[in-house]
């Protein structure tokens, strides 16, 4: 039978070794079923996070061969037989245990965002058209593999300062809401830190929903800033239609 | 406990993550050919805006040079005064920025990979980069600049009189890729329709819907359009200069 | 002496899906404190999995549509073992609370009017369900999940409960251990809420994530609480078969809703042969008919043309499929096809999102292009932990239950689309239910401190056993246990099997006092297995029991030897608790329905189970 080579990180704490394993290859297999197999077959106290196994809840976060991705999504067939896979934890987080890393910071950030707050009276007469962006917004699974992958937190370690592309889609799912009454531009500029971003759009690239982040939520919500502070012919121009 | 296969150390004691990256696939090739890419046009242009010669012949123009504007006293090439518009648009476009931040300034050069870090990162937060923020503002340049390309391509076509030739020909599929471009550009999706929150509410906001969702077609491709409009720019100032000099044909098709 | 973390609420609920958040909001909502225990990261629970839609009768498609006719077709699909009053409830409370999750933000697909869109489903008399795409379950947990995050109670994640406490016969805290570093940690609580979810991980093959393990059967089961009608186990008739890494996975019933089309590998289209008689009016007499129904279904259409016979009940479908496979007229991978190819591709993407993406990336399969190969999974537990209807409240005071864990809603066979709202409807109740015993309560139950000591006992246990020479891997148990289930206790039962399955799980019972773990308490998926075997046990004999006990065929339960639907049993249901070292089973009569809603089941009574 084929065998992988799976490399795969063992410690705790961010001190530990990669580890050589060999695991019979099956037919549609992924990297979250070889590390299944290692924890049943050689060491039950592999650690890796993982629920659905179909790509719906975002669990098993991980780096394959430097590549951000869900292990439940990474086929075994893309390697080449015999090519040595790496897998690691994801960088941008504390590492606690093998493939498990602490995300809890972006726990933190949600609870900072201005919830949803509906016009006071609506009817709740809303159209499809009006909503099919949050839609796309609200398929976030939450992996933060976006988070992981931005290189403001990755590299720069700016938590300090930008809450992530993550919060970017949440912040746009509820800016651009039909029903929505709240103004979070402010919120956004400022605390979220919008203008870390710098639009490399590698949130986009590695997003298994497959959400567009960076030109749907991102930049929009950048032009939404302009508006707002670096458009001063606009505003001029708005503050008289106003006072019409 | 069974233990079937036994684990083998191999690096001891480390990181989980040390070194640039992990990938050992052609990560590299994207940022470098981009790199290649930009460079070579940018020196193009720029010799090409400072070289002052072969860009009239006729009633065809380079677009490099159209509108040709003589400001008294002026003593460099007239190209100066105009393409600081196309360029400030392409400069601040949300494409060009992702590719040369990542192609130029490595931040970061390809996703996964680290190069630099550090805290003092301010990203398009402080100056020089808070200014990609004008954006809007190149875009409505940008608009003027491709009217008058579009006017010279009528120009050429009806000058003397109404005939259609290569360097015609040329001009107008670089002004449809240009168009293409401009209108699907982000700052122009926004301001078209993404600004609203609710897109049904009276007739003008469904209007602005209609537009909202063609330039949304259009952006989808913005890269394609802003690297076919971007070869297309250069080549027919190429074209028009080859044949200025007297070294390309320019045969006429009716 | 090991040291652990104390917390004190007046309300613990243990489990995060939508039944346990939206119970912890309402208990927030009340006024008291409240600490939410989630096995997982928040927002990751077993309801995200849940696709084609939340059942309540708005009216949105069709305005004949009602609480009536919703309740009558969720007792007619539980074959009448429903309690009734939980079913009245649901059908009653579901339109307000799916209106509650729109106010607080979710965003469900919409009809040209701007309503909430419903669709069809199995067993649902009217287009009932309102859906996003087919990704309902996470729009449902990401909203609760911001709802509650603002409502400032506490949340425990990666966290697992592993005792009750009780002071007397009340509730009075609850003992458990963080996944992440193994530290202990001690609730004392006036009321707790189990929200635990299923017992999936006792069958080989189940669309139920690692999470599934019967942990809130187990924990009531041992605090004294009974479990009834738990030989009702659904298999969904649809997960894939292949590749073998996601047999199991759920593909959404909101595929055969939207049009899809079962056939075997003789391209025949079987399901109007498995139609029971009692039914088949209500389906099209012919493929045509089912056509036009689709058709109109899609430009969204009134029609009299009646639906596709692939929505028949859950039950009925998974047991024709089985048969076909079992005749050989299954496909190449033990299955058979489910094909909506033949509409749209463009549309399919847009209605059906994650079950395009579910396939094309972890089956290579193009499911605009071509069929889909389904089979029956097991997906979802009838029975569980006996609550009253309003409270949900069990025999234990203070313990409480909502969503699966909890028994009764559903009777024999649960609908689509009824999970998710019976998680609002009885989240809710539940959340009411514990706040209101809590503000009667006089002073705080107490923990007997002996009790802790042996909780940490049990919990360091695996660790001692891993010198000893008979020492079991918990995965090769787990594997043993699953294998039983299916085999002897899976979709269709006989006593002969159910016997031998209950004297393999008392050898297996032997086997789980020996299993052991390595290494350090950091992140242990083996330690945790070692405690959640305990669980699983439990639900897996109680399971068996109730099915040799039931001497019928009724909704989900099929048995072979006793084909006919009985009356008679009809009137009870099967009560599991634990008596000493040992499980009783007794059988208690059905709560009788009130006069003026049995009017709505005046026909003749039927011994066909269909």
């Amino acid at each position: 039978m084929a065998e992988a080579n799976l490399k795969v990180f063992r410690g705790e704490k961010d001190s530990g070794t990669f580890e050589n394993y060999k695991v019979p290859i099956e037919e549609g297999m992924v990297v979250l079923d070889a590390i299944h197999w290692i924890q049943q077959n050689i060491d039950p106290s592999i650690a890796v996070r993982w629920n659905c196994k179909a790509a719906k809840c975002g669990s098993c976060s991980a780096e394959v061969n430097g590549r951000p991705q869900l292990l439940c999504k990474s086929r075994m067939d893309k390697f080449e037989p015999g090519e040595e896979i790496t897998v690691q934890p994801i960088k941008t987080f504390p590492h606690v245990k093998d493939l498990v890393a602490d995300v809890s910071w972006n726990y933190e950030v949600n609870k900072k965002i201005v919830p949803f707050t509906p016009k006071p009276g609506h009817n709740w007469v809303v159209y499809q058209e009006d909503i099919e962006r949050v839609q796309e917004f609200r398929k976030c699974i939450e992996c933060f593999l976006c988070q992981n992958v931005c290189h403001v937190l990755r590299d720069h370690n700016r938590k300090d300062g930008f809450y992530g592309p993550r919060f970017m889609v949440r912040l746009a799912g509820l800016e651009m809401h039909p029903v929505d009454d709240a103004n979070r531009l402010k919120m956004v500029k400022e605390d979220a830190g919008v203008g870390f971003c710098n639009i490399t759009k590698c949130c986009t690239e590695v997003c298994p929903e497959d959400i567009h982040i960076t030109d749907n939520a991102i930049i929009p919500l950048k032009e939404r800033v302009v508006d707002e502070f670096y458009d001063p012919i606009a505003k001029f121009f708005k503050t008289v239609f106003k006072a019409k | 406990m069974n233990e079937t296969k036994a684990a083998t150390a191999s690096t001891p004691g480390t990181h989980a993550h040390t070194g640039m990256t992990t990938r050992h696939d052609t990560w590299w090739l994207a940022p470098l050919l981009v790199a290649t890419g930009f460079t070579l046009f940018i020196v193009y242009a720029t010799f090409r805006a400072f070289e002052n010669n072969y860009y009239e012949i006729g009633s065809i123009i380079s677009p490099f040079y159209s509108p040709k504007i003589d400001l008294p006293g002026w003593p460099f090439s007239p190209a100066i005064l105009i393409l600081w518009m196309p360029a400030g648009f392409r400069a601040t476009c949300y494409y060009y920025r992702k590719a040369y931040y990542r192609a130029y300034f490595l931040t970061p050069p390809a996703c996964g990979v680290s190069v630099w870090g550090s805290k003092s990162y301010t990203g398009e937060r402080a100056f020089p980069f808070v200014l990609q923020n004008l954006h809007r503002y190149f875009f409505y340049l940008a608009v003027l600049v491709l009217t008058i390309l579009w006017y010279d391509v009528f120009k050429s076509m009806l000058e003397p009189s109404f005939h259609f030739d290569l360097v015609t020909l040329i001009m107008t599929v670089n002004c449809v890729l240009l168009s293409g471009y401009t209108f699907g550009c982000h700052a122009y999706r926004h301001l078209a329709g993404g600004g609203l929150n609710c897109f049904s509410t009276n007739e003008s906001t469904k209007q602005r819907f209609k537009v909202w969702e063609f330039v949304t077609k259009l952006n989808e491709h913005h890269m394609a359009w802003a690297w076919f409009s971007l070869f297309s720019v250069g080549f027919t100032d190429f074209y028009i200069r080859q044949v200025c000099a007297g070294v390309f044909p320019n045969p006429v098709f009716f | 002496m090991t040291n652990y973390e104390t917390h004190e609420h007046d309300v613990l609920v243990v489990g995060a899906g939508g039944a346990g958040l939206r119970a912890a909001i309402e208990a927030s909502a009340q006024g008291m404190n409240v600490g939410l225990v989630c096995k997982s990261l928040l927002g990751k629970a077993h309801t995200v999995m849940a696709e084609g839609g939340v059942a309540a009768a708005l009216g949105n498609v069709d305005p004949e549509d009602n609480w009536e006719v919703h309740f009558q077709d969720t007792m007619n699909g539980g074959k009448m073992m429903n309690n009734w009053r939980m079913a009245q409830l649901h059908a009653q409370e579901a339109p307000d609370r799916v209106r509650e999750l729109q106010e607080w933000g979710a965003v469900f697909d919409r009809t040209k009017k701007g309503e909430i869109l419903q669709r069809a489903f199995g067993g649902h008399k009217y287009k009932r369900l309102c859906h996003v795409g087919d990704r309902t379950g996470l729009e449902m947990i990401r909203t609760l999940q911001d709802q509650g995050v603002h409502r400032g109670f506490a949340v425990y994640m990666e966290c697992s409960i592993t005792k009750l406490f009780k002071d007397g016969d009340k509730v009075s805290g609850a003992f458990g251990y963080y996944r992440e570093d193994g530290r202990y940690v001690l609730f004392k609580a006036k009321a707790i809420v189990l929200a635990t979810g299923g017992v999936g991980k006792a069958f080989t093959v189940t669309s139920n994530s690692w999470e599934y393990t019967a942990d809130g059967q187990g924990l009531a089961y041992d605090a004294g609480a009974d479990l009834i009608d738990m030989e009702f186990v659904q298999f969904h008739p649809t997960g894939m078969v292949w590749p073998p890494g996601v047999r199991g996975i759920l593909v959404t019933e909101g595929v055969r809703g939207e049009g899809g089309i079962l056939t075997n590998k003789e391209g025949k289209r079987f399901m109007r042969d498995y139609l029971p008689e009692s039914t088949k009016d209500q389906f099209s007499a012919d493929d045509e008919e089912s056509k036009r129904w689709v058709d109109a279904a899609i430009a969204g259409v009134k029609t009299n043309d009646r639906r596709p016979p692939e929505l028949s009940t859950r039950d009925n479908v998974a047991r024709a499929i089985y048969q076909e496979v079992k005749a050989g007229r299954g496909s190449p991978h033990g299955g058979v096809f489910l094909d909506i190819s033949y509409q749209d591709a463009a549309r399919v993407r847009k209605k059906l999102p994650s079950m395009y993406h579910q396939f094309k990336d972890l089956a290579d399969v193009d499911i605009t292009a071509g069929p889909m190969e389904v089979g029956p999974t097991m997906h979802y537990i009838m029975g569980g932990i006996r609550v009253d209807a309003d409270t949900q409240m069990s025999r234990v005071p203070g313990l409480f239950a909502a969503g699966e864990c909890s028994g009764g809603m559903h009777g024999a066979n649960r609908l689509g689309g009824n999970s998710l709202s019976d998680l609002i409807v009885f989240g809710r109740l539940a959340g009411l239910g514990a706040a209101e015993y809590v503000k009667k309560l006089g002073s705080a139950p107490a923990i007997d401190n002996k009790d802790v000591d042996s909780a940490i006992e049990e919990m360091e246990e695996p660790f001692k056993r891993a010198a000893n020479a008979d020492a079991k891997n918990p995965y090769d148990v787990q594997k043993t246990l699953n294998q039983v289930m299916s085999t002897y206790v899976g979709i269709f039962r006989n006593k002969e099997d159910l016997e031998t399955g209950i004297a393999k799980l008392q050898e297996l019972k032997e086997d789980v006092k020996k299993v052991c773990t390595k290494g350090s308490k950091v992140y242990n998926p083996g330690w945790h297995m070692c405690r959640d075997l305990k669980n699983m046990l439990i639900a897996s004999e109680a399971i068996a029991r109730s099915a040799l006990s039931r001497e019928e065929s009724r909704g989900a339960h099929s048995r072979t030897d006793f084909e006919q639907l009985s009356p008679e049993l009809g009137k009870f249901n099967t009560a599991i608790s634990k008596d000493g070292d040992s499980m009783k089973l007794e059988k208690t009569p059905c709560p009788e329905m009130p006069e003026e809603l049995k009017k709505f089941f005046v026909k003749k009574e039927t011994t066909h189970n269909g």
